[in-house]
């Protein structure tokens, strides 16, 4: 497989792992919010 | 290592992509585990906060995909063998087992000590519960010993909606091991109908599967039997009174044509090799089945509620 190809795939794998870690952050702050009554 | 050979293992060194390890969670067990417990968060009585129902089905769902991407782990000799699973990841070698490993203890370790944090114990229990039973009783235990495998393990596929409703409720009630018993109940006819056109591939791989060590005409009985016994769990939550009148027909009149269809399997004297037909209607209709009930009685709960 092409090195460029490899490096494509190892972004797309990063830019994944990068959303799952901000969406995992959204997550624990919006539940914390919930837990305290704030909405 | 000279540059030359270092040059070669760069060239033959895989990375593994992101749906690699999409793939490793089965996405489509997923599914089907993430809209029964759904449908479990939806007909348990009492309130929960969108965010944290959001959170408690997130936590099921990760839970689900970390017991299959174990499961994929410990069955990838198997996996090998079979034509319908030999591409997936591992035994395709994609992704080094060693890293699935790691990534289904992760997923599962993540999702109890989300579930206990931010929803509630009893539901982070019942799905550690879950996953054991997946991972430790059916995978590692049943699955390679015992015809009766799916009978068993068959129960770890059970669990989501009664982890949902303990989610809402925080305690598991009588209505909630009936979602369980329904979903226990058909989990053997479903089996043993795909296990009937897929033997020679469970034979090779030496899965004892019960078509491969009772021979298919005991394989259709029993089909006959479990279905037999389903379709009146299937109408307990009618009788119970947590579901309405429509979803009361629905069970009658599907329960019906599963029986139907069964029993047409039975009486079908040609073997599976020359006309599998039969067992694979029996196949496609459970999984149709399945989620005509659960679908009605989350419309009908939610229709109820409503007006």
């Amino acid at each position: 497989m092409p090195l460029h190809d490899e490096h494509k795939k190892r972004a797309s794998r990063n830019y994944a792992l990068a959303g799952i870690l901000l969406g995992m952050c959204a997550l624990f702050f919006v539940v914390t919010l919930v837990k305290l009554g704030v909405f | 290592m000279d540059i030359t050979s270092a040059n070669q293992d760069i060239a033959e060194y895989h990375l593994p992509s992101a749906g690699d390890y999409f793939s490793l969670l089965k996405p489509r067990v997923m599914s089907l585990v993430i809209f029964t417990a759904f449908i479990g968060l939806l007909v348990a009585p009492g309130e929960i906060h969108p965010v944290i129902g959001f959170t408690a089905i997130l936590c099921i769902a990760i839970a689900a995909g970390g017991s299959g991407c174990l499961n994929m782990w410990y069955e990838a000799d198997l996996d090998a063998k079979m034509a319908r699973t030999a591409d997936r990841p591992i035994p395709a070698g994609r992704i080094d087992a060693q890293s699935a490993l790691h990534f289904g203890v992760a997923l599962c370790f993540a999702s109890v000590l989300m579930m206990g944090l931010m929803v509630n114990v009893i539901a982070a229990v019942l799905l550690t519960v879950t996953i054991l039973f997946y991972v430790v009783v059916y995978t590692m235990w049943l699955k390679r010993r015992t015809a009766q495998n799916i009978v068993i393990g068959g129960a770890s596929g059970a669990f989501p909606p009664m982890v949902a409703w303990a989610a809402v409720t925080g305690d598991v009630s009588i209505d909630s091991v009936v979602l369980f018993a329904i979903i226990f109940m058909w989990t053997p006819p479903h089996f043993w109908a795909l296990s009937l056109f897929a033997c020679k591939d469970y034979a090779n791989a030496g899965v004892p599967m019960l078509p491969v060590v009772s021979g298919e005409a005991v394989t259709k009985k029993h089909i006959m039997f479990y279905t037999l016994a389903m379709v009146p769990v299937t109408i307990l939550p009618w009788y119970l009174g947590f579901a309405g009148v429509v979803y009361g027909a629905t069970s009658a009149l599907l329960g019906g044509m599963f029986i139907w269809l069964s029993y047409a399997l039975l009486s079908d004297k040609k073997t599976v090799d020359e006309n599998a037909g039969s067992a694979k209607k029996v196949f496609f209709f459970s999984i149709f089945y399945l989620f005509t009930l659960f679908a009605v009685l989350g419309i009908e709960n939610l229709t109820m509620r409503v007006l």
